[in-house]
């Protein structure tokens, strides 16, 4: 188990104050002025040689995203740190924590960041429905204002560098890179085609980074302990700790930080209280959020907890948004909710994730209650197959993922209800295709 | 989308809203807003402006306040921008009230992980009094809306009223919060899980046991 002087987020249950005060007593705004002195291209290259991937779903190295943001940006042409704080994949309530618990480690992180990519200013697009975590996160970047940590030569560093909180208004798809932009600039979340990246024309036209909260936030602890520290946890290629978020049928459920590639088993032993009614009666979990395919008890028990482990059992870390669901649960009905999830978020831009997000669905609301017809199955999973790689952004992709999970992995129960309900008999198609 | 309601644009509505301004205190907040964005991307303010304006209909009206399609157009006056750019984004997203609701807004997650926590349960009770999906109730006090993930996930099931969170909910809980709001009291936000304090496991954390007591600094074990 990873060691209390070795975790990041020391605050993250909130039993102490977020202020100032608190957090330069837990550690943070220590001496930021000698991180900074470091330069950018030295702390690039340590977040690189830290191993740190992003912690917003993708696990994109961190430290060479940055690296890709232009090295003489003028005063006309402007760099930008966007930071993701538009936590609304099911399941992930990380973010939340930090925000509320501990802001000024992501504040201090936002100067960092953007003084490695040479940014201009942060904006920091928190949900909107976060409203008090939102209001924490204002009265933070006052408070690093009023002692000079940020702005007009943050920590007398030389250099300036502003913060800015934008509340978003409720809509899921924000959390894409180019959709949150594109929200920034005061516009419906719909997300841009790529190329061009942002890193060459993102907020406003200029080189924009996105990066995830916790990724922006865990920065400057990496800097002050040392690539080699963060490099000590996890597995190969999977380094550092992360905060899990752990929901749905364990006996306590809980966000806690660990390290990368901690067996699933441990995970839920050491820090929930077990499985529900114990292990047997573990039917399938949702590792890393809505979005990645479930995986059935017998192949998640003894799985590392990072992204090349739940890769090779077929499906992914994502956020580390871990849906436990046990012998009670209605499979279908949880994979159909999420189904719906996804057809209320599309946001309308492509016609195989607009139409296909709600034709899906409907068909799995027709599997839940067995009103279908067997081979309705395969034409399931065959428009999965043709929603998913067909979009602009990954909304059709996460849709399509859970479906073709659920089929998989659960085909025999999905048979039973139909089989149960009318003895297999044809269904009508119509229902489907309106 | 296909489910949504006609937008209403009535004398009425224009009699009662065609006046909308700013309030002096909101006044002051639009142009922090303001000073957020670079010179000539005024159009950012676009969210800000329609949850302040959202805000302070609510504040005149004593709901949780919606967006008459006067204010919409005061917003896109004040920022210089068509009527359909601000119209769109705020029939875009969730969070603009596109017609009147009640006192409280009651806002019941029912998302995966909320749904295998019991928020069938936090339905049944604000079904129980009288409430109906999409609805006000006819005193004006309650409207009940299901929404999507509210990222509470780890002391789900969850309710957002208003501006808080209330959490770790089971039926009587739902119950207690609703009527303590009915009766005009403020009942405790956050987890409603006795003995919890916010998303650590029940029975207290399995890390961090010195930070329960005091603001430990670990600085000196690294």
């Amino acid at each position: 188990m990873l060691a209390d002087k070795d975790r990041i987020f020391t605050n993250l249950y909130g039993y102490q104050p977020w202020n100032l005060d608190a957090a330069i007593l837990r550690g943070a705004w220590d001496n930021t002025k000698a991180l900074l002195a470091l330069g950018p291209d030295t702390i690039i290259d340590r977040i690189k040689a830290s191993g740190l991937r992003g912690r917003g779903g993708a696990g994109f190295p961190t430290g060479m995203k940055w690296s890709f943001m232009p090295k003489n940006p003028t005063s006309e042409r402007p760099s930008f740190l966007v930071i993701n704080a538009d936590e609304s994949e099911p399941g992930s309530c990380k973010d939340r924590e930090i925000i509320r618990h501990d802001p000024h480690l992501l504040l201090e992180g936002a100067l960092v960041a953007g003084f490695a990519m040479r940014a201009r200013a942060a904006y920091i697009y928190i949900r909107g429905e976060y409203i008090r975590e939102a209001q924490t996160l204002f009265a933070a970047i006052e408070e690093a204002y009023a002692k000079g940590l940020l702005g007009k030569n943050a920590c007398g560093s030389g250099y300036d560098f502003d913060v800015f909180c934008h509340r978003g208004a409720g809509a899921y798809i924000c959390g894409e890179e180019t959709a949150m932009i594109e929200s920034l600039e005061g516009k419906k979340g719909q997300p841009r085609l790529k190329p061009p990246f942002p890193a060459g024309a993102g907020l406003y036209g200029c080189p924009t980074t996105v990066n995830n909260v916790e990724s922006i936030a865990v920065a400057p602890t990496i800097l002050r302990r040392s690539p080699e520290w963060f490099a000590s946890f996890g597995n190969e290629n999977n380094k550092g700790t992360k905060l899990f978020q752990i929901s749905g049928h364990v006996e306590k459920p809980c966000v806690v930080e660990e390290s990368m590639s901690i067996p699933f088993r441990e995970l839920i032993e050491k820090h929930c209280g077990g499985i529900r009614g114990g292990w047997d009666n573990l039917v399938a979990v949702i590792p890393g959020g809505s979005s990645v395919p479930l995986v059935p008890a017998e192949q998640i028990m003894d799985c590392p907890m990072d992204f090349d482990g739940l890769r090779a059992v077929g499906s992914g870390l994502g956020t580390a948004a871990v849906i436990v669901m046990d012998k009670s649960t209605d499979i279908v009905q949880a994979i159909s909710r999420i189904s719906y999830f996804y057809k209320h978020e599309s946001c309308g831009q492509c016609t195989p994730c607009r139409e296909g997000t709600g034709w899906m669905w409907r068909v799995m609301e027709r599997l839940r209650t067995g009103d279908a017809d067997i081979s309705e199955i395969d034409t399931l999973y065959n428009v999965t197959k043709q929603v998913e790689g067909h979009t602009i952004c990954a909304l059709g992709d996460a849709a399509a993922w859970p479906i073709q999970g659920l089929i998989k992995h659960f085909r025999p129960e999905i048979e039973r209800r139909i089989v149960e309900k009318q003895g297999g008999g044809l269904a009508p198609m119509q229902e489907a295709a309106e | 989308m296909a489910d949504a309601n006609a937008i209403e644009d009535t004398p009425e509505i224009r009699a009662r809203w065609g006046n909308f301004a700013w309030s002096a205190e909101n006044a002051a907040k639009a142009a922090t807003i303001r000073a957020r964005y670079p010179a000539g991307r005024q159009m950012s303010c676009t969210i800000p402006y329609l949850d302040l304006a959202q805000r302070q209909v609510g504040a005149e009206t004593n709901t949780q306040g919606w967006l008459p399609i006067p204010v919409i157009e005061f917003v896109a006056r004040e920022l210089d921008m068509a009527v359909i750019r601000v119209l769109e984004v705020a029939t875009f997203y969730t969070m603009f009230n596109l017609h009147p609701v009640g006192k409280y807004h009651v806002q019941v997650c029912g998302t995966t992980p909320c749904w295998l926590r019991g928020s069938d349960d936090v339905f049944a009770a604000c079904k129980n009094r009288g409430m109906t999906k999409g609805k006000t109730t006819p005193d004006g006090l309650f409207t009940l809306t299901e929404v999507e993930c509210m990222g509470n996930c780890a002391s789900a099931p969850m309710v957002q009223i208003n501006d808080d969170n209330y959490e770790d909910l089971d039926y009587d809980r739902t119950v207690a919060i609703l009527d303590a709001l009915a009766n005009g009291q403020t009942p405790r936000a956050g987890t409603q899980e006795p003995g919890r304090h916010t998303v650590e496991p029940l029975g207290g954390p399995t890390t961090l046991k010195e930070m329960v007591s005091a603001n430990h600094d670990y600085r000196s074990e690294w």
